[in-house]
């Protein structure tokens, strides 16, 4: 039981980073936590795929003299690289929008955010019923 | 030539790439207007070159840097694939050939030929993803077209800076869906070894019942339906499609959710479908059927209460996917038959709509109200009368593609649920006619006499315009061709289903 | 900054980081490396040169036209590679009729790719610092 449990402790990290990220997106309202909470979810994902390339004691997949050496899968890796970067520009993004919308909000807090649209839709309103 | 038609399911996706880069690069925004417009009218020519070469061989296999399919990236374009690549193609060329005007008084001056850079680089995401039959590499292009597509909505921030914010919703929601459906392929390749779509419907059912593929095509599905906007998970749909610049809502509205519901229907016929038999996935399209439902009231009667013009758009955009993924979810060859000839018939009406109510809001620069600026219709008879035809087409009007699409929707729905479904559907076109009326009667009948603003035609906007009014009762008179590839993308999407 | 040591130290090291990052680059052929990780440790170099002597610095050795060009340009050399294959008569990405036996070929093509890719990494890494180093946080309240 226990071993059934703990045998697999590196997908329980995963997945409990992926949720701790998930969390964090979900419930903070700070723009800029969201994205780093989106890093950490998207972090876990590429954990996720190195933990089933690895094999216990296999090395990188060089060819050498000795045939029977047993070597890690390469292609998650590679797949994460790609995803790692597709990662980044995600973040960089975000944090691009980040900087335009405090630029033009003054604050990169969500509540905030829709408190300035609010009252830039009633003034719209009210400048309607002045005409 | 031969050259050319050896490598057509390629070329369509770099040629928008490899235009994308020059383009970003040129100092004037007149010749990257006509870089853009050049990539385009090419991507469709090659479109239409794949066409007739998928009508006479059925599927085009094609070998990335000549690595065989199990290992190396293949790309395949078959029946069900041209459908989505015509529609991009047809859409990007008519945007993006009055794009030029909009763009210089939307977007600020020294981010326009960037904004055509991304515009390219969203058609090559596209059509990447359309081709793909990779499951990890259409992870990439999913990224590249949404990406791009948040930069574009963005782009919307001179006029109004609330576009920054829906971009920014759109980024993470649509960055959480794309990680979901990394992390379901991943799942999938741990137990099968594989990211071919093809080998992967072929090693799932060898597993037998397996947790891991059952949490996998959950990731999946779930990941998908985000990019898809499906009920409810659309909600960076309305602010995104409102707030971007004018061309880059026509294009998203007519492309990128079709695109996922093409990847949705890929994924849950092409890769799942061998396994129907194990995993019982039939009970699942219930939740399918279900959230459709949930979406073509929702939609609607937000649509209803929505003043803005295009967010009603928006709104209603949401019910029509409602309306495809209805289809999808019968599982029957009728039902996806009926969501292909919606897809496509949503999309010119769509692009119809969005481009009228565009060609309305230029002069004024800002959004049309419902209620705010009136009688802007009899000030531009012929954009007011192209509008007409693709509202009446939204609804559902005889002689129009709109009446073709429900009438197949609601014989395929009736065959295989019987008579509540089809009410359902005649119940909320019915509830659509409310807010279409009240768009004409808000451009028409209203006029407002305090009104000074100086509103003229914009020519430019005839051609595309008019092409695609044209195209919305060219096929609801003559459907054939809609109805005959739709069928065949079905019949090639259930082969696979055992 | 104004520290006399680090900016010995980041002259010294400057041009080794560069080095290093040209052998990632070269190596990936026959070793771990490559264009992402030599883009990367690249730009690193040019980031270290911006914060000890100041962003404007590093602009004028590496220019933001430039920056943009170079990042462009990588990115297009990928592609092209893969069209020149597609020329030759083969599938997009083969590099088989790239050299004059296959093997000489596959060796080009991965080498110019990766250098294509190397550009790229390196230039949008300097890019995005660049958007981001002159940006001052105003007066905002976040939780």
């Amino acid at each position: 039981m226990i071993n059934e449990i703990f045998g697999v402790w590196n997908y329980w990290i995963v997945f409990t980073l992926m949720m701790i990220g998930l969390y964090i997106v979900i419930s903070k309202k700070s723009l800029l936590k969201k994205v780093v909470g989106l890093a950490i979810f998207q972090t876990s994902v590429f954990l996720l795929y190195i933990t089933f390339g690895k094999i216990a004691g296999g090395t990188a997949p060089i060819i050498t003299n000795n045939s029977e050496e047993i070597y890690s899968n390469p292609l998650p890796h590679v797949l994460i690289l790609t995803a790692i970067v597709v990662g980044v520009a995600t973040t960089a993004l975000g944090l691009a929008l980040i900087v335009r919308i405090n630029k033009a909000y003054g604050s990169i807090n969500e509540d905030e955010i829709s408190a300035v649209d609010l009252v830039d839709y009633h003034e719209k309103f009210s400048e309607k019923k002045n005409k | 030539m031969d050259l050319i038609i050896k490598n057509l399911p390629i070329l369509i996706v770099i040629t928008p790439l490899m235009f994308s880069l020059i383009v970003a690069v040129l100092p004037n925004q007149r010749h990257s207007w006509f870089l853009t417009n050049l990539a385009s009218l090419l991507t469709l020519f090659f479109s239409i070159l794949l066409g007739i070469e998928v009508s006479e061989k059925n599927l085009i296999s094609y070998h990335l840097g000549n690595w065989p399919p199990p290992l190396g990236i293949e790309y395949i374009v078959d029946k069900v694939s041209i459908i989505p690549i015509f529609i991009i193609a047809v859409i990007s060329c008519l945007a993006s050939s009055f794009a030029h005007n909009f763009f210089t008084s939307e977007v600020y001056n020294n981010l326009i030929s960037k904004t055509y850079s991304l515009w390219l680089l969203t058609i090559a995401g596209l059509m990447g993803l359309v081709t793909t039959a990779d499951a990890f590499n259409l992870f990439v292009f999913l990224e590249i077209s949404s990406l791009s597509a948040v930069a574009l909505v963005a782009m919307g921030s001179k006029v109004d800076k609330k576009a920054l914010v829906a971009g920014y919703n759109y980024l993470i929601l649509g960055a959480i869906g794309a990680t979901f459906y990394v992390i379901g392929v991943g799942l999938l390749y741990g137990v099968s070894g594989t990211l071919n779509m093809s080998d992967l419907s072929q090693k799932i059912p060898e597993l037998g019942l397996n947790k891991s593929v059952i949490v996998a095509f959950t990731f999946m599905i779930l990941g998908i339906m985000v990019k898809a906007a499906i009920f409810p998970l659309h909600i960076w749909l309305p602010n995104a499609y409102a707030y971007a610049p004018s061309p880059v809502s026509i294009l998203l509205a007519a492309t990128a959710t079709k695109v996922a519901i093409y990847i949705l229907a890929r994924i849950s016929f092409t890769i799942f479908g061998t396994s129907y038999d194990i995993y019982s996935f039939e009970s699942l399209r219930y939740i399918l059927l279900f959230l459709s439902i949930c979406a073509m009231f929702a939609g609607t009667v937000m649509a209803i209460f929505e003043k803005d013009t295009k967010k009603l758009l928006a709104h209603s955009s949401v019910a029509q996917i409602g309306y495809i993924i209805l289809g999808i979810s019968l599982v029957t060859k009728a039902g996806i038959a009926s969501s292909f000839i919606h897809l496509i018939n949503h999309a010119l009406i769509k692009a119809g709509l969005f481009m009228s109510v565009v060609a309305m809001s230029f002069y004024t620069f800002k959004r049309i109200d419902a209620t705010s600026i009136s009688g802007i219709g009899r000030q531009m008879p012929i954009t007011f009368f192209a509008f007409i035809i693709c509202a009446l087409s939204l609804a559902g009007l005889p002689l129009t593609v709109g009446f073709i699409s429900k009438l197949y929707l609601i014989k395929a729905a009736y065959m295989s649920e019987g008579i509540w479904l089809p009410f359902l559907i005649l119940l909320s076109s019915a509830l659509s006619l409310v807010y279409i009326w009240k768009l004409i009667e808000g451009l028409w009948y209203d006029v407002d006499k305090n009104n000074k603003l100086k509103i003229k035609e914009l020519p430019e906007i005839y051609i595309p315009l008019l092409i695609i009014t044209f195209l919305n009762i060219y096929f609801g008179i003559d459907a054939g061709l809609i109805i005959n590839s739709s069928y065949n993308a079905a019949e090639a999407l259930l082969n696979g289903i055992k | 900054m104004n520290n006399l040591i680090l900016k010995v130290c980041t002259k010294v090291l400057f041009t080794p980081i560069i080095l290093f990052g040209l052998y990632v680059q070269f190596h990936g052929d026959f070793g771990p490396g490559g264009g992402f990780q030599a883009g990367v440790i690249v730009a690193a170099a040019f980031i270290l040169y911006a914060m000890v002597f100041g962003v404007d610095k590093c602009k004028i050795i590496m220019p933001t036209k430039l920056n943009f060009f170079l990042l462009v340009l990588g990115a297009f050399l990928y592609g092209f590679v893969g069209i020149v294959g597609l020329i030759l008569g083969e599938p997009y990405l083969s590099y088989d009729l790239l050299g004059s036996t296959k093997q000489s070929g596959q060796h080009i093509g991965i080498l110019l790719v990766e250098f294509g890719v190397g550009l790229t990494v390196c230039n949008v890494m300097i890019c995005l610092f660049y958007s981001f180093a002159n940006f001052k946080f105003g007066s905002n309240k976040n939780d």
